[in-house]
């Protein structure tokens, strides 16, 4: 492990780097763990509540932006294969393809949340005032849960964006590419948390 | 002697800049962790100010100075400031950033520019908690718990004051992590986990605390200010939420976060005992590794802030028992100290004295939280004078005396002068004494039934409220000889050696202040620290 | 010389992240149909279940965990199983009030 080869160096120190940037993971899988708990205690409290209000959810909605994500989960990953291999080009592409994956995900939940604005179903509102109290909590859990993720779903949009750029003019280059590493995983941490949001709000019932 | 050699030290120019943005420009650690220091001073004179408000308020029974609205405004700034402000980032940000790279044998820490951006985040932390003074529709009089419902439903603003913890908390996030890397991967060479002096052993499991315990704070805030403005119910019981549940999250952070603060400052201690005594720490693999289990275990005890809340009491027990287990690698730490005195040569010396005061201060604090760790006894002192005894001996006491004594250690290091060691002794025994009148008698103030948080109390109380108030101004004007005497050290004092305290640690071996790339060529380990056989 | 030239790097096959996406995918499909029959207690579960085992496969491939560093591995570990003692904990406390 990290006892044995520890080395005094001015340029750069990848496996450093890397460890930076699980160190941040960790902590953002943390800050939604605390929603997932909030999320368990309540669905204790309420599982026909929480039920009824998974059925106003709209699955074909939610599956499909779960396949766009994992497809942009691979597409982000196989551009650090091709960098590895020397193959810029490719590399740029795939990144610009997970992006666009990302426009299609954020499209989608337009539609979803307006769908449920249209409704009135959204916190606070004179519908879902009205509601049992279980399902007032899950519909409060739903929008601050995917608003959160949707928030890093943005985030992670201007971090690939500047890898996008960064490959341009080759600061990531098939000798250095822990920045595009790192940005993958970021993103990557986008699906995970995703993977875990999608069966607890839609497929609950 | 490498000080006769001619060198530029950190605190001379070397930007682009000159004069302050010098300063606010510079990612070098030595000098973000002045910058803290100064930040965080300014600070806890404020928290101390605040402080005596309200010592004055309860110089007599009724209103003394101020109405309950205001009384419960200045202590919930006064809270937010030296919670948030003062000792979570406290030792580790000023002297981790100050000393720890050195001490590993390393130029700087992992990412330095990541450094300088968690000092900024840190002052638009600060600046937003001094905002939600004077903006909105009054200051906060929530406490530094923020506890719901109360702190969703009043009409103060919360939500400013509530950004300003969540800002401040990812500064200390982004310290963490830097630290974790920089301990991991920047060792000189030769110098195994085990051959780590024990301040950076005490860093690294500090880190992992701000880091994996900070998002859980920081989702709960959000969700409070989610709450506020959208009326999502998490907390309101009329929504379906449970108020409960707001206390469990904010002490998973809250209570580790005590760690944050004691266990850099149980690291400091540990660096001046050898030092004093010339003598190698006793039990160097137990100090370390208790940090570790503080650290593990910390995580596991929250509950004991909730035995009257109306948790089940199944989880009362359980946490009480945890409360339990967390004190031994705690009492270990003491024993090793005292242990390490044993036989040594000690030289009586300022920092020393603070260390000392610590360890007795600390004690104190410990064993009253075993007694309020215990479920029965909790029952009877909860949200008592009690209670704020207790945490100032272990914060006020323990960390606040320790930052004291590696002040009074690094010093001479830091700026390469020397204070008035007779001045800093005097000083010493001023605010020992007056912090002990201060806070000693709400012990017994709390068993006898006084609440916390009130402005004013029964006549029976009198003579108690009285002494603390006289205990109060003792240690301000202790606080203040310290930290003149600091200042003139700074500026009139002798030119001080490269090693004065014959310490062994590596930042002992360059000169005093140190250069700014810290090491001429990087050192190379051989043998475990604290070697004065 | 910087480290990275001492470590000999990794380079997954395009094909490795496409047969972990069919198997994601595949998961995905099992999970969102599993809803339709009425298996009570287990529906939960078992869409938990799928969404770990998803979630493995998205740290040790996509992320690289299996052929990175051990103490990277070490570490999740460890986060993973705060992440739970959070859990257990605080459920001591809601199933025995
Ligand atoms: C001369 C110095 C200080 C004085 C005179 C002082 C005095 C007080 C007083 C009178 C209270 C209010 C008790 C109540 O009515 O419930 C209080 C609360 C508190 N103090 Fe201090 N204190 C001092 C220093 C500190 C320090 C150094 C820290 C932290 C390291 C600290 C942390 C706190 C906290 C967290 C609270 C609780 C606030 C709350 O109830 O929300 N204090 N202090
Ligand atoms: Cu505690």
């Amino acid at each position: 492990m990290s006892d044995v080869a520890i080395k005094h160096d001015e340029h750069r120190d990848d496996i450093g780097a890397k460890l930076g940037m699980w160190l941040f993971i960790f902590t953002e899988l943390l800050l939604f763990g605390g929603l997932f708990l909030v999320y368990a205690v309540y669905r204790n409290i309420y599982p026909e509540d929480f039920h009824l209000g998974a059925l106003q959810l709209n699955v074909t909605l939610g599956t499909l932006n779960t396949i766009v994500l994992l497809v942009s989960s691979m597409t982000v990953a196989m551009s650090i294969t091709a960098i590895q291999k020397g193959n810029s080009k490719l590399s740029m592409r795939l990144v610009l393809l997970t992006l666009l994956l990302a426009c299609v995900f954020l499209v989608n939940k337009y539609f979803e949340w307006g769908a449920k604005f249209e409704h009135d179903l959204y916190p606070g509102s004179d519908l879902v005032l009205q509601f049992k109290r279980g399902s007032i909590i899950f519909f409060g859990l739903y929008f601050f849960m995917t608003g959160l993720h949707m928030f890093h779903v943005i985030v992670g949009m201007v971090v690939l964006m500047v890898l996008w750029f960064k490959l341009k003019n080759t600061t990531i280059n098939k000798d250095d590419h822990v920045l595009l590493e790192n940005g993958g995983l970021y993103w990557h941490l986008v699906d995970l948390i995703w993977i875990f949001l999608f069966p607890l709000l839609y497929l609950v019932t | 002697m490498t000080t006769t050699i001619p060198y530029k030290s950190y605190l001379e120019p070397h930007g682009k800049y000159r004069g302050l943005l010098d300063w606010l420009t510079s990612t070098d650690h030595k000098r973000i962790g002045l910058m803290y220091m100064y930040a965080i001073g300014v600070f806890f004179m404020i928290g101390v100010l605040l402080g005596l408000l309200m010592r004055i308020e309860l110089f007599s029974p009724g209103e003394t100075i101020m109405g309950p609205q205001t009384y419960n405004g200045i202590f919930t700034v006064h809270g937010v400031i030296m919670i948030f402000m003062v000792v979570i980032p406290g030792l580790s940000a000023v002297f981790g950033n100050l000393f720890m790279p050195i001490m590993i044998g390393a130029k700087d820490v992992a990412f330095p520019k990541l450094n300088l951006f968690s000092w900024y985040i840190f002052i638009c932390g600060a600046i937003l908690a001094v905002l939600s003074q004077f903006t909105g529709n009054g200051p906060p009089d929530t406490g530094w718990t923020f506890y719901a419902p109360y702190s969703t439903q009043t009409g103060t603003n919360v939500i400013m004051a509530v950004t300003a913890a969540f800002v401040l908390g990812f500064s200390s996030i982004l310290t963490g992590l830097n630290f974790i890397v920089t301990i991991h991967r920047m060792r000189a060479p030769g110098m195994t986990w085990f051959k780590m002096p024990l301040f950076p052993w005490a860093l690294y499991s500090t880190a992992w605390i701000q880091l994996l315990a900070t998002p859980i704070v920081g989702i709960t805030l959000l969700m409070l200010i989610a709450e506020r403005l959208f009326k999502i119910g998490f907390f309101d019981p009329a929504l379906g939420g449970d108020p409960i549940l707001f206390q469990h999250l904010f002490w998973i952070y809250s209570h580790p976060a005590v760690y944050v603060m004691i266990l850099p400052a149980m690291g400091v201690i540990t660096e001046i005992i050898p030092t004093f005594c010339q003598r190698k720490v006793f039990g160097y693999k137990a100090i370390a590794l208790s940090s570790i289990a503080i650290a593990g275990v910390g995580y596991l005890v929250w509950g004991h802030h909730m035995f009257t809340s109306g948790m089940s009491f199944t989880a009362r027990w359980v946490f009480s028992f945890l409360t339990f287990v967390v004190a031994v690698p705690s009492a270990i730490k003491v024993f090793s100290w005292v242990a390490t005195m044993y036989k040594g040569s000690i030289a009586l010396k300022t920092p020393f004295l603070y260390s000392v005061a610590f360890i007795f201060l600390f004690m104190i604090g410990g064993l009253t939280g075993l007694s309020l760790g215990s479920l029965a006894t909790d029952v009877h002192v909860h949200d008592t004078a009690y209670v704020v005894a207790h945490f100032h001996y272990i914060i006020f006491g323990g960390m606040g005396f320790a930052f004291f004594a590696a002040l009074h250690y690094w010093f001479p290091k830091m700026y390469g002068k020397m204070y008035n060691q007779r001045i800093a002794d005097i000083a010493w025994l001023i605010n020992f004494i007056g912090f002990n009148i201060l806070y000693f008698p709400q012990f017994v103030l709390g068993l006898q039934g006084m609440p916390r948080r009130y402005f004013d109390y029964l006549p029976q109380f009198e003579t108690g409220e009285i002494l603390s108030t006289i205990g109060g101004f003792i240690l301000f004007a202790g606080l203040i000889m310290m930290i003149t005497n600091l200042i003139n050290g700074y500026r009139k004092g002798e030119k001080a050696l490269d090693n004065p305290w014959g310490g062994s640690t590596l930042e002992w071996t360059i000169p005093s202040p140190p250069p700014m790339e810290n090491f001429d060529t990087p050192p190379v380990v051989s043998n475990e620290p604290y070697d004065y056989e | 010389m910087s480290n990275h030239d001492t470590e000999k790097q990794h380079i997954t096959p395009y094909w490795v992240y496409g047969l972990i996406l069919v198997i994601l995918l595949a998961c995905t499909f099992i999970s969102v149909d599993v809803v339709h029959y009425d298996l009570k207690a287990w529906s939960v579960g078992i869409a938990l279940g799928i969404a770990c085992i998803k979630g493995t496969l998205v740290l040790a491939y996509f992320m690289h965990l299996k052929f990175d560093n051990v103490l990277f591995k070490i570490l999740v570990a460890a986060v993973i199983m705060l992440f739970v003692s959070f859990i257990l904990l605080t459920f001591v406390d809601y199933l025995y009030r």
